[in-house]
Parts: structure tokens; sequence; C-alpha cells
């Protein structure tokens, strides 16, 4: 089994219009710029795929990754928890002009829904958010006396991940703290494409280091000295 | 509407982090919000043992890198580069925010628009306009043994931020333990607030003038006294 696939261009060539797509890292760290700028580029050569969900913590930083997704127009919603940070002028754009839709998830009941997704979980009960108004209009029980929010999984068509180390049968790694949503969007999408800064035939990874086994993962593109988001947000780099 | 003028004896943000740090318990996990209370770390007491959590999934970090020594794969929740101490481990979200939710943190110390006297606790958005954002901060109020909050005690037009009931949005509900203000630290118990310290050149009255809900006294009011120097 190789899920080695050549070219980013190829590993993000099926993604259709209207896709919902998780996209792994927080901020800059784990992000995986290179695939989605082959996707700004395919968007921008073809006009597909068009009107896409992003699934991410964040909604783009400077003009470069998830930002210049947005600025491109390809983004028609975003799901994340916190779409408010510095250089995030793409994404406050066209909200407040009305031209994306935003679905806002506490951190953690972000994480969750996607783990719940990959785990085969429907629903879950958390206490963040109750008494909220992003609780409004969910179901509430209580259990032991604390009150419960329900939650619903959340499920992608694709995850664009970044990791380390990855193998040719789709086993990684992670560098740092960019492991984050990484390998919860492996597990909850149908197809998972990785990009890995080193690629090894199966068996270079020490089964014991493994973070995501392959099963999660359906295609893997070598990207050596990925480009660093929060590096490129500083340069004022533009894609 | 006061007769005194709260400038004059507030402490700073890094008294009020001060006096914060010292009840950080050796051995303890503890998670320090965005912004202000991440200073709480910096007066750290010697000699105690303390754990950082940070929500994208470091435990044990120490202080920023030096500049120019920055690697942004290693990153804490502000987006601020970070090093390591040693017995740190990584891990992914679900994990993080099983630290948190699941009760295994000591301590979560966060800020403040509004706390109310059952714990009520509202920082993450001020209205409806605008760009709404969350974050980690309405996962960050469950779970941990204690959640505290930094505050000054007044808004920067002296309105009260400690109220009978919380006016902006909510992050959580009746999750509050504890505030350290410009002015006092006050504890937050069976839905009242109760005075455990205040600064020694403010009376209870002034104190009460400046404060949205009725301040209780239980036990002995011990004065809130900081280094001067900071």
């Amino acid at each position: 089994m190789d899920k080695t696939i050549p070219t980013l261009e190829k590993a993000i060539s099926e993604i259709p219009d209207g896709a919902q797509i998780m996209i792994g890292g927080f901020g800059g760290s784990g992000a995986p710029i290179e695939l989605i700028h082959a996707l700004i580029d395919r968007f921008r050569a073809t006009g597909s795929p068009k009107n896409v969900t992003v699934i991410n913590n964040n909604a783009g930083n400077g003009f470069i990754g998830i930002a210049a997704m947005i600025k491109a127009g390809m983004v028609g919603k975003m799901i994340c928890s916190f779409p408010r940070s510095s250089n995030a002028e793409a994404f406050n754009e066209k909200y407040l002009a009305g031209d994306i839709e935003l679905e806002l998830v506490p951190q953690g009941t972000l994480a969750e829904r996607i783990r719940a997704a990959g785990a085969g979980i429907p629903a879950f009960y958390t206490p963040s958010s109750f008494g909220t108004e992003l609780a409004n209009g969910k179901p509430t029980e209580e259990f032991e006396g604390k009150s419960y929010v329900r939650e619903h999984w959340l499920k992608a068509d694709f995850a664009l991940i970044k990791g380390q180390e990855g193998d040719t049968v789709g086993n990684l790694t992670y560098r740092l703290a960019g492991r984050n949503f990484n390998p919860l969007m492996a597990m909850a999408a149908d197809k998972t494409i990785a990009q890995v800064s080193v690629l090894g035939a199966a068996g270079t990874i020490n089964p014991e280091q493994v973070i995501t086994p392959g099963i999660f993962v359906d295609a893997v593109v070598e990207v050596s000295n990925p480009q660093q988001e929060e590096v490129l947000v500083r340069t004022g780099e533009v894609h | 509407m006061t007769d005194f003028n709260i400038s004059d004896v507030a402490l700073s943000n890094a008294q009020i982090a001060w006096r914060a740090a010292q009840d950080i318990e050796d051995g303890s996990y503890v998670n320090l919000g965005i912004g202000f209370p991440e200073m709480i770390a910096k007066f750290q007491p010697d000699g105690r043992d303390v754990t950082y959590h940070t929500e994208n999934g470091v435990l044990g970090f120490g202080k920023a890198p030096l500049e120019g020594e920055e690697d942004w794969d290693l990153i804490n929740a502000g987006k601020k580069a970070i090093t390591l101490n040693p017995g740190a481990s990584y891990f992914h979200h679900a994990d993080s925010f099983a630290m948190v939710r699941g009760g295994h943190l000591d301590l979560a110390v966060l800020g403040a628009y509004q706390i109310a006297q059952n714990g009520d606790l509202a920082n993450w958005r001020i209205g409806s306009k605008g760009v709404p954002a969350v974050g980690g901060a309405m996962d960050l109020v469950h779970g941990a043994k204690r959640v505290a909050v930094v505050t000054d005690h007044v808004t920067k037009d002296g309105k009260p931020k400690l109220v009978e009931s919380c006016t902006f949005p909510l992050t959580g509900v009746g999750c509050v333990t504890r505030v350290y203000t410009s002015l006092a630290v006050i504890d937050i118990a069976g839905s009242k607030f109760v005075l455990k310290e205040k600064l020694p050149a403010v009376t209870l009255t002034q104190l009460q003038s400046v404060t949205g809900a009725t301040l209780h006294i239980d036990g002995e009011v011990a004065d809130l006294t900081v280094p001067e120097d900071l």
C-alpha cells in the first residue's frame, strides 16, 4: 500500500466545490501552508473549488494560508473558535460585509466535536458554553448536579494536515506543538491529505513514535523545508 | 459618585498578578489566560514547582525564548513563542481540553469584563457588534479546581466590574471562585462576594461604593499588601 502522491497539485486535485475542509494547525504551528497554497492556485486557475467551508481554530492571518483563501473568495463559511486575531483583516472584512458565514465554537468543543466524528460518536455532553449564547437552541442535561450542553460530531470531506515525518503507509509524527488539531482532523475526514517534511519507506518511523497511525491518512505528499506561516505573516508575504 | 479617587490607591496589573501568584501552590498544574493573567508566572514565588498548561497542547512550558531564537512551531495559546522546562510534553487538542474539563488542572486564571456575585463570568465579548471570538475561555472556566480572575476593580470609566448579575454575554455560569482586583481579594461562596482582603488605604464603605453587589464579611478581612516596586 503506497499512499504517497508525487505533487501538491495532484494531492488536492479531487477537492470539489462546496467541500467541507478541515485544515490543521494552530496559528502558524503545524499549518499545512503548501497544501493550502496549492488549493488556492487551483482555484485561481480553474475557479474551483469554490464556496468551501473551512474548519480551523482561527480564520487566517496576513495574506497567506487561510487568509489568502478567504481573500481569493473561495471560502463561504468558517467554523472556528477565534477568528478575531491580529492581522485577520481578510476574514474581518468579509464577515463585517456579510460575505462569509461564521460558526463560532469554543476551542475545546471544536476539538472534541472533531475527535467524536473520528471516533464514531455522534453527540456528547460538555459543560462548556452552558448558560451562554453559544448554547442557544442546544439540548442540555444535568449530570450529578451540574448542567451540560449536547454537541454534535463535526465531520469533513477532506482534511489538510501537516506532519513532520511520514511514511508510505501514512504513519505520521508531528513537530513540537505543531500536533494540535492535526491528529484529530486526520481521523474525522473522509479523505485526509498530509504534507510531511520527511517522507520515508514503511518501517522508517519507530512504531512507538507514531502519533497518527496510517489508517487515518489517505494521501501523503512530501514538502521538504516547508514554510512557516508565522514567519510569512511577519514578513508580510502575499500568496 | 465615589468619595475617593481609585487611581490614587489602586494596584497596578503587576501588583495584582503578584498577589495572585502568592496563592499558586507548590506542585500545581496551572493555566494562565492570554494577556494579563500570563503575567502571574513572572511572580511565581521561589521554591514552588509549578507546571504551566497551554491549550494548544503543551504542558511544562517556561520562559519566552530570546529574540531571534523563536521556533514558531513552539508557541502558546496566545501564539507567543515559548521554551520548555524539563519534563514538558506535547499532546493534541482533545487531550489538552480533557486536562481542562476533566478536572486535572488545579488552577485557571482569566481576565474579566464582569463577574457576578454567583460566580458568573463575562469575558469574551462586550456586545453583539464586531467579530466574535471565544477561543478556549468557555472551556477554561470548567474543570479546574479553582477558577480565579485578575482584574481592575472598576472599568476605565469607573463602573463596577463586580456586579449582581452580568449584563455582558456570559462566558460561564457560576464558575469563578476567587477574584483578585486592584483594591481587594474577594471569594465567591454561596452566591455571595465574600471580602477576604482589602487595601488598608480603602475603607469598607469606599470599597462597597465601587462594587456593584453587596460585599459580605465572613471572618477577618486581612490587609492586602504587595511590593511597591513592581
